[in-house]
């Protein structure tokens, strides 16, 4: 690691202060970015814990929706929805593994936005929003591309709002070394219309494919999904653990056995 | 930068660069080289210690963050003479064989033991709303954060299963 500055501010404010330094980086469970940071992917000026912020933390009924801390873990979402959105507590208590889940955070993996990361297809499904320090940003608009969000500089996720559907499921199929997806479907039915969020498909990280939502919408069955065709495989995700057209055939897949387990 | 860092109910000053991962603070700083450095990536869970009651990977943690918690670690569990009923399970099933995982696998499964009294599911654990099942489909999908390249799994799986009422299995409850 190159060598930072460390600080843990208690408050959100303090935190905003702290990130003014310039090349100063939030980290919150630091499941991600210690890594990155050991490999000297990363080189911040300054490391701002975001652990120690009280505010930051919780899961809380919020209308008819969900409000999570930014800084919750894994592990405490899989908890704490369990009663009241079973579909999201399932995809975070399927993240990694479980020390992962003892540390990492909503707030983190959102912000970070790995194209195969598990949060992002949640949230866009749920029709999320990211509450930032200064402003609340729908996941449509916040999910820009791999690894891409429309985070500003020095702005941090201080929590996420989901919407709890009439009824969801998280279909993974998990790359069982990495217990990341290799492709992940998040369909979730509402009264007024069906989402389908894909995760560690496509090169430009999480989307919706909207075919199959018009399709679900009209005619909410598995059986809906067959008429489609797979999305493009050309931009797909390809590595040696599968093609972009591989990829594609499970985006169709996934949403059927997610449909099919609802 | 100074801290304090509390292990195993003790209170200890340190003088640290920021970047000490919380690993490499217990080892090289307060000499408690039971828990392991395997991979310094997070994948291995050699270096598996509780922080305030939930196991984390210490390689993917700075020291810095962890001032105010409690840290646990292999030696905070027994020792020679007095060990804890999932370290005498691990001798007495051969549960290692060159034993640089097990530190990390006994804390591991420490905590997999107490998240299963209080009920969690897991990956493999079909229905959600009843009590999960101490399968070894459970166990082994619990541990698997934590590698052995000797691959002593069987008797791993065995060992935790033998200390599981001695650990108590019980529910208690931990802090975030
Ligand atoms: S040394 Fe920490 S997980 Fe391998
Ligand atoms: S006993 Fe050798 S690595 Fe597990």
């Amino acid at each position: 690691m190159y060598d930072f500055e460390f600080e843990r501010p208690r408050s959100i404010a303090d935190a905003v202060k702290a990130l003014k330094t310039e090349e100063a980086i939030a980290f919150s469970g630091g499941q991600t970015l210690m890594p990155t940071m050991k490999q000297r992917l990363a080189m911040p000026s300054k490391v701002v814990s975001l652990t120690a912020i009280e505010e930051m933390r919780g899961v809380r009924q919020d209308g008819s929706g969900i409000w999570i801390g930014g800084a919750t873990t894994h592990a405490t979402v899989a908890r704490e929805t369990k009663d009241s959105y079973p579909a999201l507590s399932s995809l975070a208590a399927r993240i990694g593994d479980p020390a992962v889940r003892a540390r990492g955070t909503i707030g983190g993996s959102v912000a970070n936005n790995d194209p195969s990361a598990c949060y992002p297809a949640g949230v866009l499904a749920s029709r999320g929003v990211i509450v930032t320090d200064r402003r609340e940003i729908p996941a449509d608009d916040f999910f820009e591309g791999m690894f891409m969000t429309a985070l500003e500089e020095g702005e941090i996720v201080t929590a996420v709002k989901v919407e709890v559907p009439e009824t969801a499921h998280y279909a993974k199929f998990i790359q069982p070394a990495s217990r990341f997806p290799l492709t992940a479907v998040f369909v979730a039915k509402y009264g007024d219309g069906v989402r389908v969020a894909v995760t560690g498909a496509s090169e430009s990280g999480v989307f919706r494919w909207t075919e199959a939502e018009d399709a679900l919408s009209g005619d909410w069955s598995a059986d809906a999904v067959d008429g489609l065709s797979a999305p493009d495989g050309s931009d797909m995700i390809s590595d040696l653990h599968g093609t972009g057209d591989y990829r594609a055939h499970l985006v169709k897949v996934m949403t059927k056995r997610a449909v099919a387990a609802c | 930068m100074q801290i304090t860092l509390s292990v195993n109910g003790e209170s200890h000053a340190l003088d640290i660069d920021p970047r000490t991962t919380l690993l490499d603070a217990l080892r090289d700083h307060l000499d408690l080289t039971g828990s392991k450095k395997g991979c310094d990536h997070g994948q291995c869970g050699a270096c598996t210690v509780h922080v305030n009651g939930r196991r984390i990977n210490s390689c993917l943690a700075l020291a810095v963050m962890h001032e105010g918690d409690e840290v646990t670690t292999i030696e905070g569990l027994g020792e020679p003479g007095n060990l804890s009923p999932l370290q005498a399970a691990f001798v007495r099933h051969d549960g290692f064989q060159c034993g640089y995982c097990t530190p990390g696998q006994i804390m591991s499964a420490k905590s997999m033991l107490e998240e299963f009294g209080n009920g969690w599911p897991s990956n493999v654990t079909d229905d959600l709303t009843a009590a999960p099942d101490f399968s070894d489909a459970e166990i082994k999908e619990r541990m698997s954060g934590n590698l052995c390249r000797c691959s002593a799994y069987p008797g791993i799986c065995r060992a935790i299963r033998d200390a599981a009422p001695d650990e108590g299995m019980h529910k208690t409850e931990a802090a975030e």
